[in-house]
């Protein structure tokens, strides 16, 4: 079971998520103790393994940053839930093998500290605490197979095999 | 139904007759942009999986410019990685401090964009060369090392926006204005996973440095890429910076391709835009934000550090003294040197502003010009999110050279119309 920490903002951009000034490193270790630190500096004490982040519009707009992936899964975020997803940061979600779950209604439906169950095969989320399902399409065949490779480097050395 | 022109680059690449929007494919890239913050996690990536090669040594661009020169060992060590990988795959392009600028502004210049090509960077302003009738997108650090590695990458077939810019800009009214207009209509994601095509009188009148401001900030309305098509300005261009390859392909959208919507501006309808903190979809006129006290002004960036710029904020501070701190950035060397050549930097350094070695530093919050809490800069890049040019209470407002210039003058938001015959 996992908790939430809602955002109920839209276009949480990529500086936001991990400041530029800490890009002078790729290591997801040290990312990590910066993430979402400019939209709250709290967020690094509060998250713990598993946990999921829930937002409105666009989430990750701004820069093409992979940091910005590293950043929350080195936190220990298992997923993010967003009404949209801005292009390069569902993108590079996709190719790290992160499964991102894109769902309108998630923002109304699911409080802070909320505990859920996801089932990413049917496209299901449980929210235990309301009692209430919220489906959600699952990512498509081709991003689906990326992620079942773990990524697409590691499909990419699969296919080269 | 004919296509786009974006619809047919890509088609091109994928090697198909013909491709919509939805579909997902598999095109070969002609160019592959490299820089310091994206590129050496891609190598590293790339050693650890036993994949380190690169399909063309040729088609490469490696430019170091977010963290140069060296911020810090940190940064000092990324551009080490980024070192020891070019020398060992030998790159052909491979730009040094002294030959480096800011890779938007670069790319063109040294003759590495052309037409009908599928270009992509691990930058989010790859979209940039769309000015040239490419199709440019910026993609993170797993793509870019599968992109090195293969000259190969997925992408689904965006849909198109048509933006047709009618009329002609004022006095004192520049491509920058245009397109801070545009994203103020549509917003930070009204151009969401599609292609913003640009086309009308406006653009026929403007130089390709005018024209990549535009195409530059195609991101800031969520864009995947942003295109506008060829005519003699885009080929004395090319005529004057293309060195090694210098044969291309003409797209052109056919008079019955499909776009999901159509938006027209009356661009002699626009007035001098700033973008208020903290989204660039925050335009509104001067006149309804002049006045606003700033503490630093930028003039720079892939955005607006061109010498077109530069000649345009120097029109301005000529004769005059800044009242904040003015940073002028020119975006690469060759730029530097032809500002320097014209006079501008006499008009720089009168008017009391410091001129900067080319490099992204201060546009991205990493150097030279970083931000206090609570100081307000005026600023010619296309950021102005949460902590962007340092404290996550500072606070950035876009414009363009002529209204950041004015603003150094009075230390204040301020009309560069007052400062124009
Ligand atoms: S100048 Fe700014 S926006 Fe442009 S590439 Fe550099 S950091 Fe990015």
């Amino acid at each position: 079971m996992s908790k939430v920490h809602v955002y109920k903002r839209d276009h949480i951009n990529t500086d936001e998520i991990i400041p530029a000034r800490y890009l002078n490193t790729d290591d997801e270790t040290e990312l990590a103790k910066h993430c979402l630190e400019d939209l709250d500096v709290d967020f690094v004490n509060k998250v713990e393994a598993g946990d999921i982040i829930v937002a409105g519009e666009d989430f990750g707009c701004g820069s093409s940053r992979e940091h910005a992936i590293w950043a929350i899964r080195g936190a220990g975020v298992q997923t993010v839930i967003a009404k949209t997803f801005a292009r390069i940061f569902y993108r590079n979600a996709i190719n790290n093998g992160f499964y991102v779950i894109e769902s309108p209604e998630a923002i109304e439906k699911i409080n802070n500290g909320d505990e859920l169950e996801i089932d990413y095969k049917t496209g299901l989320i449980k929210n235990e605490t309301a009692g209430i399902d919220i489906k959600f399409a699952p990512l498509p065949d081709f991003a689906l197979e990326i992620i079942k490779a773990g990524g697409l480097l590691n499909k990419l050395v699969k296919n080269n095999h | 139904m004919g296509m786009t022109i974006t619809e047919k680059i890509l088609s091109r690449a994928a090697g198909k007759d013909k491709v919509t929007p939805g579909e997902i494919i598999n095109a070969k890239l002609d160019v592959v942009m490299c820089h310091d913050v994206s590129t050496p996690p891609a190598i590293s990536m790339l050693v650890e999986k036993g994949i380190d090669k690169v399909f063309d040594r040729e088609k490469i661009i490696v430019t170091p410019d977010h963290f140069q020169p060296a911020k810090d060992i940190k940064s000092a060590e990324l551009h080490k990685r980024l070192d020891e990988w070019t020398r060992r795959h030998k790159i052909k392009h491979y730009y040094k401090l002294g030959r480096v600028g800011v890779c938007h502004a670069l790319l063109p210049e040294q003759g590495h964009i052309r037409p009908g090509e599928v270009i992509i960077g691990g930058d989010s302003h790859t979209c940039t060369y769309g000015a040239f009738a490419a199709f440019g997108t910026g993609v993170g650090s797993t793509d870019l090392a599968a992109a090195v590695a293969t000259g190969e990458l997925w992408f689904k077939v965006p849909a198109s926006m048509k933006f047709i810019l009618n009329g002609s800009l004022g006095s004192g009214v520049y491509s920058k204005d245009v397109i801070l207009a545009i994203i103020a209509r549509i917003g930070v994601d009204g151009a969401l996973y599609r292609a913003m095509e640009f086309v009308g009188p406006v653009l026929a009148s403007m130089s390709m440095e005018a024209r990549m401001t535009i195409t530059n900030m195609a991101i800031e309305a969520g864009a995947k890429n942003g295109i506008m098509g060829f005519d003699k300005v885009t080929k004395q261009y090319l005529d004057e910076h293309l060195k090694d390859k210098k044969d291309y392909t003409v797209y052109e959208s056919d008079e019955d391709a499909e776009y999901v919507s159509v938006e027209v501006f009356d661009c002699s309808a626009i007035e001098p835009m700033v973008a208020l903190p903290h989204l660039p979809s925050n335009g509104v006129p001067i006149s309804e934000c002049a006045g606003k006290e700033m503490d630093q002004a930028y003039i720079g960036s892939c955005t607006n550090g061109r010498i077109e710029d530069l000649r345009i904020a120097a029109e301005i501070l000529k004769g005059k003294k800044v009242t904040i701190r003015t940073l002028v950035v020119p975006a690469t060397p060759a730029i530097w040197k032809q500002a320097k050549d014209e006079g501008l930097f006499d008009a720089f350094y009168d008017a009391g502003c410091v001129i900067a070695a080319p490099t992204c530093g201060a546009c991205l919050g990493g150097f030279m010009g970083v931000l206090a809490e609570g100081e307000k800069c005026i600023s010619t890049t296309n950021r102005n999110f949460v902590g962007r040019m340092g404290h996550p209470k500072s606070e950035v407002y876009l414009a363009s050279p002529a209204t950041a210039a004015a603003s150094a003058i009075q230390g204040k938001l301020a009309d560069p119309r007052n400062y124009l015959e």
